[in-house]
């Protein structure tokens, strides 16, 4: 995708990591806000375990790039005090499973905070989670967790795929007056895109799905790390004679039901893919929303290639577990197509 | 040279070095609670204090007793009272400048009122028309808290904030003997001691959490010695002692205010009544142990320490008693009426903006809500009788 930018003439766009382009929206976001606070475990002098937050305490000082015992119910607890009066924290969870410890704060006040005082007390809060598997991490650091936020009604649950939007996302939820969980696909942390950091991407608001790639057979509806799952997948369906849409959720919550559903409309043939498991997990309900929007429309049952239901595996035996293009061409196989005839 | 010749000239090199970091003697607490009523230090306190602590004790004592009859007659959900616990509640509330916040669990609405929040606002949440009734900015009061010791987190954070942007704000943080064992009460005392935050820990040690007793809580010698393994000062106080709790949080609130960091304060007390309304405390205490601590009740202390001052006239009683009845009154009265719901407010505030499918959900109720309306009004005009005019 680099060589994109020989287009555009004047723009600086150059290769950049979605890690880059999360501490970039850091940096901005603290220079434009006094009240933006960064904290957690080694996000100091360390920049966090994947240097997400690299150089942000020495710009901006210990006092808004904070480094914290190691107790995620405090991490997060304290910076609903600190939201309390004011302040806008940005906690960072060293790995989705590692987040659990703060569950109870998460689900007990950050989601209900608002609600709970009638909303006089809204909680100005990002939470920041590496999450999903793909990097050979051994046990607890490959969790897909989402499922588990998205049941929490007052969260609001984004996750960029591509550079621009880890940018855009992150500023969008640290713009937001309402709590974030911002889980950041830790396997596409070095993936490259050509980006400006110069003139970064037009901040959005939370809650819209994007078309990465028109389509017309079916829809691929992901998220996060199963995008460039997706993409490559389309890419090689076309040696099937199969176009395929590809849909990039970006927030889970808002569920963005008009994108995911104009789209399957046109294509009449739905697979949602993701690396949360199956049972319980966020393609059930995407299934259902879409069968129940555009049941008329759709020519086969709405399909999910996800994660197995088992603990994540050890890393030898990973791939068996994450969806790859494979699992996802089959289910498009499957999708009825010569009922069509 | 060999490796045999090389023995002998092996000189391992020293550990380094070791000191503690910080001296725990000034942190241990006393051996024996503090006290003031009944000791020599009695003659000290200022009477101005000593007559304000009673006229609210007295009427905290007429709030515990009118909430729980409310919740009797079905007009509170259900009421924790902290009958018995009125010095360490008044006295919480006392020691706080305006500025300042506290942070309350579930039993402590005394606190709360004393505060200056309306009574049925901080009864919101037992009487079960919301959560928090109150706005928790207007007297800086916090939400009270269910989840124990979840509260406690949020009074670091807020205190480490108003220190970091400058302002002379202390958070004071309520929380039980029971809450004592859960995680967040030790994540909260580690940060607010390493960041040095204002903070003042207040546990009330009552005897139970519901029905445990404090020996299958801890082991600790007390639970004021617990601080020490923080690196913060621990305080042991008689909580039924207006005046030493009082005097006790003042010195914390002082020291943490000072830039001192955190002070955990245990305070002895006892909860006279069950936990809760649903509660049947025969279970698993005795008769003798609650006469006990009556012997040793926060009002009466008091008040045997105005009467030997010559504190509390005839006029100071009857004010005392005109006051707390006038509250009960109040409470009687606009608990008795049926608070106004609008179902529609469940969907109000779950984010600044519903969210398409909350958008999606509130017109089901709506609809729902609507047809039940129209369902009344059909019985009502079907039970009018045929043709009757009015």
């Amino acid at each position: 995708m680099t060589t994109a930018t020989a287009a555009g003439a004047a723009t600086a766009a150059r290769p950049a990591t979605l890690a880059q382009a999360l501490t970039r929206a850091l940096r901005d976001a603290m220079a434009a806000d006094p009240a933006v606070h960064v904290l957690g475990e080694d996000v100091g002098a360390l920049g966090g375990v994947f240097r997400v937050t690299d150089g942000l305490a020495a710009e901006f000082g210990e006092d808004r790039c904070t480094d914290t015992p190691l107790a995620e119910a405090g991490i997060l607890g304290t910076a609903v005090g600190m939201a309390m009066y004011g302040l806008r924290p940005v906690v960072e969870m060293q790995f989705d499973a590692f987040a659990y410890p703060a569950f109870e704060q998460l689900v007990s006040h950050v989601a209900r905070m608002r609600n709970r005082t009638r909303g006089a007390m809204p909680l100005p809060l990002t939470i920041r989670i590496p999450y999903g598997g793909g990097i050979g991490g051994v046990e607890h650091h490959s969790d897909s967790s989402e499922a588990y936020y998205m049941a929490t009604p007052g969260l609001h649950v984004v996750t960029p795929a591509t550079v621009a939007d880890a940018y855009g996302l992150l500023r969008a939820a640290i713009a937001s007056d309402d709590p974030v969980v911002f889980l950041e696909p830790k396997r596409l942390y070095w993936s490259k895109d050509a980006w400006d950091p110069e003139e970064p991407t037009p901040v959005e608001p939370v809650g819209r799905a994007v078309v990465r790639r028109p389509g017309r057979s079916a829809t691929l509806v992901t998220y996060g790390p199963s995008l460039p799952v997706c993409l490559e997948a389309a890419e090689a369906a076309r040696a099937e004679g199969w176009d395929l849409e590809v849909v990039d959720l970006r927030s889970l919550v808002p569920f963005d039901d008009e994108t995911v559903c104009a789209s399957v409309r046109r294509t009449g043939r739905a697979v949602v893919v993701h690396e949360s498991g199956s049972f319980g997990g966020p393609g059930g309900e995407i299934a259902a929303r879409v069968t129940e929007r555009c049941f008329h429309h759709l020519e086969a049952p709405v399909l999910r290639v996800a994660g197995l239901d088992i603990p994540y595996p050890p890393p030898m035996l990973e791939r068996h577990h994450l969806p790859g293009v494979d699992r996802v061409l089959d289910a498009v196989g499957r999708l009825q197509w010569e009922a069509e005839s | 040279m060999t490796v045999l010749e090389q023995r002998g000239t092996y000189r391992p090199a020293p550990p380094p070095a070791w000191q503690p970091r910080t001296d725990p003697a000034p942190l241990l607490p006393d051996a024996e609670p503090y006290r003031v009523l009944g000791t020599g230090a009695a003659d000290r306190a200022d009477p101005g204090l000593l007559r304000t602590l009673h006229a609210r004790l007295v009427t905290g004592r007429r709030y515990n007793a009118q909430a729980t009859a409310l919740t009797r007659q079905g007009r509170l959900a259900v009421y924790p009272s902290s009958t018995g616990q009125e010095a360490c509640e008044v006295a919480a509330a006392l020691v706080l400048a305006d500025r300042d916040w506290l942070f309350p669990s579930y039993r402590d609405t005394l606190a709360v009122i004393t505060r200056g929040v309306d009574p049925v606002q901080a009864l919101t949440l037992l009487r079960g028309d919301w959560h928090t009734g109150y706005d928790p900015y207007e007297h800086r009061v916090a939400p009270l808290s269910t989840p124990l010791a979840t509260q406690l987190p949020h009074a670091v954070g807020l205190a480490h904030a108003a220190r970091l942007r400058g302002d002379d704000v202390v958070a004071l943080a309520m929380v039980g003997d029971g809450g004592t064992s859960e995680g967040d009460f030790h994540e909260a005392l580690n940060f607010a001691a390493v960041q040095r935050a204002p903070v003042v820990f207040l546990v009330q040690n009552n005897g139970f959490a519901i029905s445990v007793p404090l020996a299958k809580q801890t082991a600790a010698p007390s639970l004021a010695h617990k601080a020490v393994g923080y690196g913060m000062p621990g305080r042991l106080v008689d909580g039924n002692d207006a005046v030493a709790v009082h005097e006790v949080l003042s010195d914390a609130v002082r020291h943490a205010r000072a830039g001192g960091g955190p002070v955990l304060v245990e305070a002895v007390t006892y909860r006279l009544e069950a936990h809760t309304n649903a509660d049947d405390a025969t279970r698993y205490r005795g008769d003798a142990e609650v006469e006990t601590w009556r012997g040793h009740d926060p009002v009466d202390l008091l008040e045997r320490e105005l009467t030997r001052r010559g504190l509390l006239d005839e006029d100071a009683r009857r004010a005392v008693r005109e006051e707390s009845e006038a509250l009960a009154a109040d409470l009687r009265a606009r608990l008795h009426e049926d608070p106004v719901l609008d179902p529609m407010d469940l969907f109000a505030h779950v984010y600044a903006e519903p969210t398409p499918h909350l958008r999606e959900q509130r017109e089901l109720l709506r609809a729902e809500l609507a047809a039940e309306a129209e369902a009344n009004a059909d019985a009502e005009a079907q039970a009018a009788p045929e043709g009757a005019t009015r």
